[in-house]
């Protein structure tokens, strides 16, 4: 199993641990990754601004992995949102793929539609698959509540990205629960986290970080779990911000799920880089138990879910 | 005469370049803070900074990357060997002609004792490093002519470095090849050194010189029998070896003068080596002279950037200093063009064509820009959008073999840039969430002001969103804007709203106020409306299109199957299209 590792704007310039904590943990699952040095952005940031720009950026990264023969693993939501939506329009709309390829073309490269792009999420859920997973896992959490955070650009709009039930996903929490942890159900936890309007309308952007997090502390959760470096940023270098600015209260700490993941599978902390989180996670530490404790289940989620409601 | 006279004036104005240029490093800056931090107050800044660091633990670090990255080039190294070998070629080759040849009277024949120039190892040496310095212009030349990388753009200030190397190689190489095939030389060294008297030891000597060391004498010479060369080598045994090797060594010069040996007489009757001389010693003055103002001053500038960032950082350093490196980076800047290849969106430039989206483009016109330069409102334009076309990846600053800040340097023009006020509609997308993050770095006001200018200048133009209580006539129908949104892409499903507004209910953005309209203008359901009735203003005026998030929960849940977030996508861009007239501001320069 191997991919072409996209990594895109945001995690090689700040959310550097996300990228060793997932490297690690896809090179112990025995996932090969490739590193394509001409990768470029993957559009996201341009597509209110043009959206031939964004499909042509897109398209060049879709063509190299072509080019190399590889189906695309992101770790960010944001590039994986915006490499399948192109990637969809360019398999489904001849017209654009001709324009977008008389650009590739003048340095050699064409896009024919043949390769998929996937989520970090989608490659352990469905390549490597939980039983997997759970043989490589030798620690375990006990007592833990995670507040699992899905991102909005994995999960819709679910026609192109086709990741999960959009309205009523399970993935994430499966994957969470690998650890033994308990994914709790909140009712803001298909919400936005704010990113995207960081930088344009920040009071806006902190208002609904501020919902979610707080959403999830009142349920019992000990940490949000995040798949994506924008809503990891949001939720810990913004979230840190806004204490100091004495905008929120209590914490609701950011944990990258290669991070929750890798500390049960024996990965070295330096690796994870823990220490690179703005707000602490050395307390998440105190709930690894040494010996392999039973591994949370659908049900008791199920259970959760239905506490919560009630 | 005429020489030194040339020599003092080329010295001199090399001087004055150099003054002139640092003169300006502690003059401008192209950040906002340290512009009106006088010239004195930087001086001694820069001294202090200087003396405290050369007295600490720092020391260590720049006598590292002094040998790693200045002496040995690394950074090229890691980029690509191909250009790295090119570097070491041009720059070691010349530096060790400069010593060992060009001031050999004050290196050479100071250290050895008995130096001469014709004699080895000196005398084949020389010709390896220039041999080393031409290999390394031929691959500059196969690098910037015939690979093609996709947009790395060569300018006039790049053929000249190349041209004027080129120019004092060949010319070396050419009096070489000309002096060695010179019989004028050849009976000035035997006058000189040898001290022959007998006609017919001379004619001995001659003849073996002709026959082994490349002088081509007036016409009607030999062959020569075995017993005069043999009396020749002889006497060139006992009297030329000591200073004079065999001109094979300076095998280029040698090579030369074998192709010229058919006119070799000619030319040394015209004299062409003084010629040849004068072209070789002028070429030398004038890359000197003119060093401080072409691409070469990277010489100085470049290891003073890379010293300088081993040891300074944002937020530790005087801002006093950082502004006079980051004014020094921009001379530092060898337009080499790998922050370009490296460069996160420089593929838009197919679809946008601003030159001033590519860093190392992106250099020349801030070189502009900060010296006060009065530019007109469109280059200002394009500057502004290309410095805001950035995801701040930091891929350039990693690359940059000269070790630029350039991620720095983008984050400070691009606040100068904004104050302006000048609108710059990017800094509604995503890529404004770098700035979000660093708000800290500069006032409320100063962050506020770009953002409001842009939305104001979008709230300008659609009139009609500020006129309330008004019936808005539905006829005719702007259909040049609901062709556009039909044929595109994305949003072509606009049509299929009904007005159920169930996507305005799953907006969260809407969720978050009391009253939405107040703050959002038109809400989702509201604008796929507008674009049904045509009515552009309406579609394009409402904050709304600014503050979606694009979270895609309105489009998950549309009944209908519109794609709601697509087509406020679409509209976003067709805004900005309409506002700021993209075609007509495009600024291209030359490639």
């Amino acid at each position: 199993m191997k991919f072409a590792l996209f990594l895109g704007c945001t995690i090689p310039a700040r959310v550097m641990q996300y990228e060793s904590a997932s490297r690690a943990i896809l090179g112990a699952l025995n996932v090969g990754v490739v590193d394509i040095k001409e990768f470029n952005c993957c559009g996201y940031p341009l597509r209110n601004i043009n959206f031939k720009a964004f499909v042509l950026l897109s398209a060049r990264n879709l063509a190299l992995a072509e080019q190399d023969d590889l189906d695309i693993i992101t770790l960010c939501q944001c590039c994986f949102g915006s490499l399948k939506k192109a990637n969809h329009l360019l398999k489904e709309d001849a017209l654009l793929r001709n324009e977008v390829n008389s650009h590739l073309e003048k340095e050699g490269l064409r896009y024919t539609g043949g390769i998929e792009v996937k989520h970090l999420l989608q490659v352990l859920y469905h390549d490597v698959g939980i039983a997997a997973i759970q043989k490589e896992v030798k620690r375990m959490y006990e007592g833990l509540q995670i507040a699992a955070h899905y991102g909005c650009h994995i999960l819709r709009p679910s026609q192109v990205v086709q990741f999960d039930n959009p309205l009523s996903p399970t993935i994430f929490d499966q994957l969470v629960e690998i650890t033994g942890a308990q994914s709790i159900y909140w009712p803001l936890r298909l919400e936005c986290c704010g990113a995207p309007l960081c930088g344009i309308n920040d009071e806006l952007s902190m208002d609904l970080s501020k919902k979610k997090l707080e959403s999830g502390r009142r349920l019992g959760a000990e940490y949000v779990c995040v798949a994506c470096p924008y809503c990891h940023l949001q939720f810990d270098t913004v979230q840190e911000r806004m204490r100091a600015e004495k905008r929120m209260g209590d914490r609701l700490p950011s944990i990258l799920y290669p991070q929750l993941l890798g500390l049960c599978m024996g990965i070295n902390e330096k690796i994870l880089g823990l220490e690179m989180n703005r707000i602490p996670l050395d307390s998440i530490k105190d709930f690894l138990s040494e010996t392999r404790g039973k591994p949370g289940t659908k049900a008791a989620y199920d259970k959760g879910a239905r506490r919560n409601v009630a | 005469m005429v020489l030194s006279i040339s020599l003092y004036v080329a010295l001199v104005l090399f001087g004055m370049g150099l003054f002139y240029k640092g003169f300006r490093w502690f003059r401008y800056s192209p950040s906002i803070g340290a512009q009106n931090v006088p010239t004195a107050r930087r001086l001694v800044a820069a001294f202090t900074g200087i003396l405290s660091t050369l007295f600490s633990a720092k020391f260590f670090t720049l006598v590292k990357v002094f040998i790693l990255d200045v002496v040995l080039n690394r950074r090229i190294l890691r980029e690509d060997f191909l250009r790295w070998f090119m570097h070491m070629s041009i720059y070691g080759g010349f530096v060790l002609l400069v010593v060992m040849h060009a001031l050999g009277r004050y290196t050479s024949a100071v250290i050895f004792d008995n130096y001469y120039p014709t004699i080895n190892p000196f005398f084949f040496l020389r010709d390896l490093f220039g041999v080393l310095v031409l290999l390394g212009v031929a691959i500059a030349i196969y690098r910037r002519f015939i690979l093609r990388i996709p947009r790395l753009f060569t300018n006039v200030r790049d053929h000249y470095a190349i041209i004027i190397v080129a120019v004092i190689l060949l010319s070396g190489i050419a009096l070489e090849g000309v002096k060695i095939t010179s019989h004028t030389i050849y009976r000035q060294m035997v006058a000189d050194y040898a001290g022959l008297e007998d006609a017919q030891e001379l004619r001995a000597l001659e003849a073996y010189w002709v026959q082994h060391y490349g002088v081509v004498p007036p016409a009607g010479q030999g062959p020569f029998d075995a017993a005069t060369l043999a009396q020749g080598e002889e006497l060139n045994n006992a009297n030329c070896v000591v200073c004079h090797s065999r001109p094979q060594w300076a095998f280029t010069g040698y090579g030369v003068a074998r192709i010229i040996s058919p006119f070799a007489g000619g030319l040394d009757k015209v004299n062409a080596r003084r010629s040849l001389r004068y072209i070789h010693i002028f070429a030398c003055l004038i890359g000197l002279a003119y060093l401080p103002f072409s691409k070469m001053f990277h010489i100085i500038a470049s290891p003073l950037s890379l010293l300088a960032n081993a040891v300074m950082e944002r937020g530790t350093s005087d801002p006093a200093n950082i502004a006079t490196r980051q004014m020094m980076e921009l001379d530092a800047c060898t337009h080499c063009g790998t922050c370009t290849v490296r460069c996160s969106v420089a593929a838009v430039l197919d679809e946008i064509p601003n030159i001033n989206i590519l860093p190392s483009e992106k250099i020349a016109s801030i070189k502009a820009l900060v010296s006060g330069k009065e530019l007109r409102r469109q280059e200002l334009k394009a500057i502004q959008e290309g410095v805001y076309l950035c995801t701040n990846c930091y891929r350039c600053t990693v690359a940059c073999p000269v070790g630029i800040n350039l991620q720095d340097l983008w984050f400070n023009v691009r606040e100068v840039l904004l104050q302006r006020g000048l609108p710059e509609f990017s800094v509604l997308s995503p890529l404004s969430f770098y700035r979000g993050l660093m708000r800290k770095e500069m006032g409320k006001k100063a962050y506020e002001k770009p953002l409001v200018r842009a939305k104001e200048t979008i709230a300008d133009k659609c009139t009609l969103m500020k006129i309330q209580d008004t019936v808005v006539p539905l006829t005719p129908t702007d259909r040049a804007f609901k062709d556009k949104l039909q044929l595109s892409a994305q949003a072509s499903t606009f049509s299929g709203c009904f007005g159920c507004q169930t996507c305005t209910n799953a907006c969260p953005v809407v969720a978050n106020y009391k009253k939405p309209q107040e703050m959002l203008g038109l809400l989702p359901h509201q604008i796929m409306h507008a674009c049904a009735l045509g009515v552009r203003d309406l579609a394009f005026g409402s904050a709304m299109l600014w503050d979606c998030l694009t979270c895609y929960q309105c489009q998950e849940q549309c009944p209908q199957g519109v794609s709601v977030t697509d087509v406020l996508y679409e509209l976003k861009n067709l805004a900005v299209e309409y506002i700021s007239g993209i075609p007509s501001q495009t600024m291209e320069r030359e490639r």
